[in-house]
């Protein structure tokens, strides 16, 4: 018998105009945890759905779990397998509670029409204890954090009789200590048998955890190699099919009239003390935990919220920024951490994100909009920023990640500020996306605009900043400049524990 | 003790409990048996309404044609009964049934349309209530059977007042009741309850987890198509008469009821305690501002306010209570 869990030859999948799987070959070793990586839209879903039984490959296919050739897939047919999958969204119920969360699968799959209390509070116990974590059992999904739910979701998964264990995205929302003990539970299930399939965009994160690493770009399968024969580099290559460019951003000194400084601004809760100035053509990461008080600083530097003390100079004048239209006003764009809920109006159009902010900019006679402005304004920025639409007309959620990034983006460099906040611009979107992203913010910059990223990942702050500020619980304790420093040392004044 | 006070319930109880205090301090008259037991039995109907609706909006749907349901299943089981007679447990059955399937065309509409619940629902009303106008020409119904009338009259247990004048719990207060014990059990003790609350939390989750929405949906627009039929009888027992137009246009009160309970339009929450006291609390303002000789017209109001209270109040507890706060170094 051979040491193959999962076996699958020749999976492809046409979806109506678009060949999303072109013969793929892939397979999971018992006990092993195997990472997929490629870039939106490679196939790495449909891969997954098509394991999980969700989808059906077309004609041709050959899967084989545990040796036993499987015919017609289907999602209880995997599940029985021992194949469990946890969604980016995780996929709970987040008005009930922990325990029932955890027990659902179990409480489903059971013959009885009736619940039994006695045995999901056990059902439950006995699954945190299997993972050695400690979760309420008795809270509402609702108030758990995001890493605690995902341990949920893992726990629920632990209840079956799990043999591989699939995470899609699984370390989008946690930080760098949530993403390490997630990775220890990972490979504790290991010793215990369980193989993971672990879908990631972060490289670094692929590399750190992975055995081997599947590679997929366009629905064709790359190819499959062991993690140490990889560095990030060569992972971007073999996704993208391009080598993209990790250079610094060199800034060029070109006036010494700050844009933007903050003098001892506190906000009580949130955060402390913080100096800062940024000068034009800067490009200033901010980055820290998650909680570190960055997004609640860039906040208050955009008017939603007020400071209790301390002094914002915007062009060496002191501002009190009272609301967003007042910061607007002096000149500053904010992009929000979550761009979904925050930057853009889903269902509307790319046209009518991207206009919203300079509404005043296109009104013609008697106030209303002049369509002409409008088009022309929309056409202009969706040019500047390289956005792949359809039309104009086509409603943001249709678009991928990546682009939906951009429309934000081109909403607030539209009202020309002179100082842009970028907060987390990049979760969630590939790297090709990313890549984009960051040219645009230098473009940005060195055309004089000044210019906040707030990141969680080091090594994008690194990369695209000239300097560095490190929050840590709400006071900003280090800085650094990108020609001066490396990666490793940013990396490890963020992680120390004070 | 602090954990009382993260459900709504408890709100809406302490309201009550404040409400009662000061109609009975206006009107002692309130807070007596005989009013009560007249309350219950009276609330009877928009309380079994309350247990369907319940489960609708758990479930992540919103139903308005229960009213129209139950009108045709009141009418349907009165021109039956007075025609080939029968008996009580007939004129429920035949209720039942057409409530049932009443509901099961809401639900498979909505599963298979895939239009919204509310809109559904809507357009549903119009055609059963229509259709139902059109063929009744709209004629009341007054000469129901005499078992119909006594069984409407028929008391668990008599008690008598000062006066000498006999009141208990009404055989329709212990449907009523029935029907609540029966719910909740559902609710809290069978997958098909949890199933409910999982939908109405995440439909895409509920699916992924191997819950069959069809028959869930099924499940729960049948079963209150099945309240709805059960409420209908109740009317008529109340009322003792058949009127095509006198059930609809009190959804947005059984609604309401419920809504004040705790239930949340965006489903997955809700509890049937939590529609009791909905129930409840509607019954004795609508019967307080009578006792305290308020004009009927400001019933409205008080209950659009104590809506808008009582819900923005849970609203801000949750907020409080998930507020995060970062902790600074030094403070």
């Amino acid at each position: 018998m051979s040491d193959l869990f999962l076996s699958m030859k020749n999976i492809s999948k046409r979806y109506t105009g678009v060949q999303a799987l072109d013969s793929v070959d892939f397979e999971i070793e018992r006990g092993e945890i195997h990472c997929l990586v490629g870039e939106n839209g490679s196939g790495k879903s449909t891969l997954i759905k098509i394991i999980s039984g969700v989808e059906q490959p077309d004609d041709g296919a050959q899967i084989e779990i545990e040796g036993q050739r499987q015919h017609h897939l289907q999602s209880i047919d995997s599940i029985r397998k021992g194949i469990e999958v946890i969604y980016q969204d995780l996929s709970l119920f987040s008005n009930l509670t922990v325990a029932e969360n955890i027990a659902l699968a179990q409480t489903i799959a059971a013959d009885s029409r009736f619940i039994n209390w006695g045995a999901v509070r056990r059902i439950a116990e006995s699954a945190t204890e299997r993972i050695e974590v400690q979760i309420p059992l008795d809270e509402l999904v609702t108030d758990l954090s995001v890493a605690d739910q995902q341990l949920v979701a893992i726990c629920r998964a632990l209840t079956s009789d799990v043999k591989l264990l699939i995470l899609d995205e699984p370390t989008t929302a946690l930080t760098r200590k949530e993403i390490e003990a997630l990775f220890r539970v990972i490979t504790d299930l290991q010793t215990k048998g369980i193989a993971t399939l672990f879908v990631s965009h972060k490289l670094d994160e692929v590399l750190q955890i992975a055995q081997r690493v599947t590679v997929l770009r366009d629905g064709k399968k790359i190819g499959v190699f062991p993690s140490g024969e990889l560095s990030s580099e060569k992972l971007t290559f073999l996704m993208t099919g391009k080598k993209l460019d990790y250079s610094h951003y060199e800034y060029s000194a070109q006036s010494v009239q700050p844009l933007l400084e903050a003098k001892d601004l506190s906000k009580a809760g949130n955060f402390k003390d913080i100096n800062f100035t940024l000068l034009p053509g800067e490009i200033v990461g901010i980055t820290g935990l998650l909680g570190s008080g960055r997004t609640e600083l860039a906040q208050c530097l955009f008017g939603m919220t007020q400071p209790d003390s301390g002094e914002i100079r915007v062009l060496g004048e002191a501002v009190h920024i009272r609301s967003v239209p007042e910061a607007i006003n002096l000149g500053i764009g904010y992009v929000p951490e979550n761009r979904l809920v925050q930057g853009l109006v889903m269902e509307q159009s790319v046209g009518k994100n991207v206009v919203i902010t300079i509404i005043e900019k296109i009104l013609g006679a008697l106030r209303l909009i002049d369509p002409r402005k409008r088009k022309e304004s929309i056409k202009h920025w969706i040019e500047e920023l390289s956005i792949r639409i359809p039309s104009v007309e086509s409603p943001v959620q249709t678009l991928s990640g990546g682009n939906q990034q951009r429309v934000v983006v081109a909403k607030w460099i539209a009202t020309d500020p002179k100082i842009l906040i970028l907060d987390g611009p990049t979760v969630g979107i590939d790297v090709a996306a990313k890549s984009a992203i960051h040219e645009i913010i230098r473009k940005l910059a060195r055309k004089g605009m000044g210019i906040i990223v707030i990141s969680d990942e080091v090594a994008e702050v690194f990369h695209n900043c000239n300097r560095i500020l490190v929050m840590h619980k709400g006071r900003l304790v280090d800085e650094f400049r990108a020609a001066e420093t490396s990666e490793e040392e940013v990396q490890s004044c963020v992680y120390t524990v004070r | 003790m602090k954990k009382w006070f993260k459900h709504h319930e408890t709100y809406v109880l302490l309201v009550i409990i404040l409400f009662s205090m000061i109609i009975t301090l206006v009107n002692p008259n309130f807070l007596t048996l005989e009013n009560m037991f007249d309350l219950l039995k009276s609330y009877s109907f928009i309380g079994i309404f309350a247990v369907g609706v319940t489960f609708v909006l758990i479930s992540g749907g919103i139903d308005i044609s229960f009213t129209a349901v139950a009108t045709v299943a009141e009418y349907v089981m009165a021109v039956v009964i007075i025609k080939y007679g029968g008996n009580i447990l007939l004129a429920f059955l035949l209720a039942a049934g057409v409530g049932i399937l009443l509901g099961l065309i809401n639900a498979t509409l909505i599963h298979f349309f895939k239009i919204p619940t509310i809109i559904t629902t809507i357009a549903t009303l119009n055609i059963f209530y229509g259709i139902l106008t059109v063929l009744s020409g709209g004629k009341w119904i007054y000469a129901l059977p005499d078992w119909f009338r006594s069984f409407a009259d028929i008391r668990i247990f008599t008690l008598h007042s000062a006066e000498g004048i006999a009141y208990g719990l009404s055989i329709i207060t212990l449907i009523w009741i029935v029907v609540i014990v029966v719910a909740w059990a559902i609710l809290r003790f069978t997958k098909l309850g949890r199933g409910i609350y999982a939908m109405g939390g995440s439909m895409t989750a509920a699916r992924r987890v191997g819950f069959n929405i069809f028959k869930l949906q099924m499940f729960v627009y049948s079963f209150m198509g099945l309240m709805a039929g059960l409420a209908g009888v109740v009317q008529a027992l109340l009322v003792q008469t058949v009127a095509p137009n006198s059930i609809v246009g009190k959804e947005l009160d059984v609604l309401a009821a419920v809504v004040l309970g705790g239930a949340s339009l965006a489903g997955g929450t809700g509890t049937l305690f939590g529609t009791i006291l909905g129930v409840t609390l509607i019954a004795i303002m609508s019967n307080g501002l009578t006792l305290m000789r308020v004009s009927s017209f400001w019933y409205n109001v008080f209950i659009g306010l104590v809506i808008i209270l009582s819900v923005s109040f849970s609203a801000y507890q949750r907020r409080a209570r998930t507020k995060r706060a970062i902790i600074i170094e030094g403070e």
